[in-house]
């Protein structure tokens, strides 16, 4: 037991250590860019804003007299206490209530559609492996592969064209229907899964086959070893060996795989967002960078990141778990 | 010491010219350098108003026109130069870097390997674009700007990879019989271990390059190149801008979205055969039983075939 905890702490000092990294990498890049374009997109500015919102840009970016260090303990005390700056494409709302409103779409969205994916894929890859040279081992990789070539909003893009514009299977954008309500009600929740359906499946199916292919080779060399040949020569069921006996053990290195690759998917996912005008936090970003709206692209950045930290600490979590020998 | 080299080497192109898989991938991806160089000659001028905009495809137009009235064709072709030229160039920065510190690092292990992973861990679980957007908004559009952001963003992966590598082959006795024989660290890690990485840095190089085609498209698309070059992310961008969608003009994103795929796929291809022939485990049986007579093996790899049933 208190080897778990042991490990759970280190990887939140890990953790810790992460974000720290990112408030820093914040922080600086502004401040650190040849030729000073804080500066530049201050003046550019000028004249077009209101002047609090000038002294909210000039405190954001450092364009005040306090010495370097100083900025960086009042940035560090701000962050600390929730505080993002003001954005300046949507003046005088604080970056931080714009973000939580759409943060519970992307949630929704992108973790739904990640979950059912890896799941789905780490099943095929354990049938598709297990069924070595069969029909699904000779045809699913090389399919998937190809689709999983495809970048995700282009996709999108051709799934909205299809199934949205040519066929009117489904809606062609946003999150829910304007006849409904937001809230805790039938038609808004089944308004919310019907627009869901087209983003989510085109994610899954772009990530579909990555998961499968590395579940797949995993588990081939999984199924080489003696412990698997033993359980044969016990007589034990195939359904028992390739589930409780190959699978389980496969599945580990996947987890792992999985926490390093939110990232990248979540960064899909941002992108296929804004094909389908789903308000989350991918439809900000396109705003923010339309807008140049510098504050908010900050407050994205550190949202997505601490988001993406708390889920690989969860799947620290999940690896403990199913991975006895971390316990020990 | 040459000759061992020449054999791993050979050994190693022999493998990858009777693979099948990489042979595919190597000719499509030739097909698309060459069409990139030498096309944009003998196609319209893609810059120019050519015809009325949003034209569906036709005899002039093979591919229809864009929102500008420019020649898809023509865009899609010249398009290829800059996403080519700036992925590979960024592939190949993200596996020096990579081997660089990911060598070092399980190279020398102890105090060394503790800092630098941390490094790696951290910049890998640091997500991408949200970090690729705000660096390349505050530099000054192109493709400078694009290959430094995607090189700074993705070079940790293949340090990842490299850095466990490096740790097997730390520890295998032609690397302690080159130590006590006094040769210097930089000599074994460069001429002793990384000739037998071959595989490993070229699958890294494509994978890498494959990442950077596919996040340099999006970070383009979203308008934070610089949208007056061709490239294939920015024809994207204006296909969007232009409405492509709602006014039902397939043809301006589709041939660029499939460029994009047909090329990461033939790097896949590549990586698959890469793979194949580093761990004959991952072939399927059939290909051994058609290709293999039972009494020769190939590259002196002995055919390891599991038979579970």
């Amino acid at each position: 037991m208190n080897h778990s905890v042991n490990y759970l702490l280190r990887r939140l000092g890990f953790y810790f250590v992460a974000a720290w990294a990112a408030l820093t990498l914040n922080f600086f890049i502004p401040r650190m860019m040849p030729g000073d374009p804080a500066a530049i997109i201050f003046a550019r500015f000028r004249g077009k804003l209101k002047p609090e919102a000038m002294n909210a840009l000039r405190e954001t970016f450092g364009l005040t007299d306090e010495p370097l260090l100083g900025q960086y303990w009042s940035y560090l005390k701000s962050i600390l206490q929730g505080d993002l700056g003001i954005s300046i494409a949507y003046f005088p709302e604080p970056v931080t209530s714009i973000i939580s409103s759409a943060f519970l779409w992307t949630i929704f969205l992108a973790g739904f559609s990640l979950i059912i994916s890896f799941s789905l894929g780490t099943l095929l890859g354990t049938i598709i492996a297990w069924n070595r040279n069969g029909r699904l081992d000779s045809t699913l990789p090389p399919v998937l592969a190809f689709v999983g070539a495809f970048p995700y909003f282009w996709l999108a893009m051709v799934a909205l064209y299809i199934f949205g514009f040519e066929l009117s299977w489904f809606p062609l954008g946003h999150a829910y229907g304007n006849h409904v309500t937001p809230g805790f009600n039938i038609p808004f929740i089944l308004s919310a899964l019907y627009h869901a359906i087209l983003p989510a499946s085109t994610m899954i199916i772009v990530s579909l086959g990555g998961w499968m292919l590395s579940m797949r080779n995993i588990m081939i060399t999984t199924l080489g070893t003696d412990y698997i040949s033993f359980a044969h020569a016990k007589g034990l069921s195939s359904r028992l060996i390739m589930l409780r006996y190959a699978a389980r053990n496969a599945i580990l290195p996947n987890f792992t795989g999985f926490g390093m690759a939110l990232g990248f998917v979540l960064s899909g996912a941002l992108l296929t967002e804004i094909i389908f005008s789903y308000p989350g936090q991918g439809y900000l970003l396109l705003q923010a960078v339309r807008a140049q709206d510098f504050p908010l692209m900050q407050g994205l950045f550190m949202t997505i990141t601490f988001a993406v930290l708390a889920a690989n600490w969860i799947v620290d979590i999940l690896i403990l778990f199913f991975d006895p020998r971390t316990r020990t | 010491m040459d000759y061992i080299h020449n054999s791993i080497f050979t050994r190693w192109i022999t493998g990858i010219i009777q693979n099948r898989k990489a042979v595919t991938g190597v000719g499509i991806i030739f097909v698309f350098i060459f069409l990139a160089v030498f096309g944009p000659f003998i196609t319209q001028d893609p810059t120019a108003f050519l015809s009325r905009p949003l034209s569906p495809p036709s005899w002039e137009h093979w591919l229809g026109t864009n929102g500008q009235g420019q020649d898809v064709l023509a865009q899609t072709i010249s398009g290829a130069r800059q996403t080519l030229l700036v992925g590979f160039t960024t592939g190949i920065m993200v596996v020096l870097i990579g081997a660089l510190i990911g060598g070092i690092s399980g190279y020398y292990g102890g105090r060394i390997d503790d800092i630098l992973s941390l490094l790696i861990n951290v910049f890998l679980v640091m997500p991408g674009l949200p970090l690729m957007v705000i660096l390349a908004s505050w530099l000054p559009p192109g493709p400078g700007t694009l290959t430094g952001v995607l090189v700074l963003t993705g070079w940790a992966w293949n340090a990842r990879v490299i850095r466990s590598q490096m740790m097997t082959f730390r520890n295998r006795d032609f690397v302690s019989a080159a130590i006590v024989s006094g040769e210097r660290n930089i000599r074994i890690i460069i001429i002793e271990i990384m000739p037998r990485m071959l595989s490993l840095l070229a699958s890294s190089f494509i994978g890498a390059s494959i990442y950077a085609i596919g996040a340099q498209v999006g970070l383009e698309f979203l308008g934070l190149g610089d949208v007056s070059t061709i490239t294939w992310g920015t024809n994207l961008y204006w296909a969007s801008n232009d409405m492509a969608l709602l006014t039902g003009s397939w043809w301006t994103f589709v041939p660029t979205g499939l460029s994009i795929a047909i090329v990461s796929f033939a790097l896949t291809l590549i990586n698959f055969g890469i793979d194949e022939v580093t761990n004959p485990r991952l072939i399927s049986e059939r290909v051994w039983r058609e290709n293999i007579p039972r009494d020769k093996a190939v590259n002196g790899i002995t055919p390891v075939v599991k038979d579970h049933e």
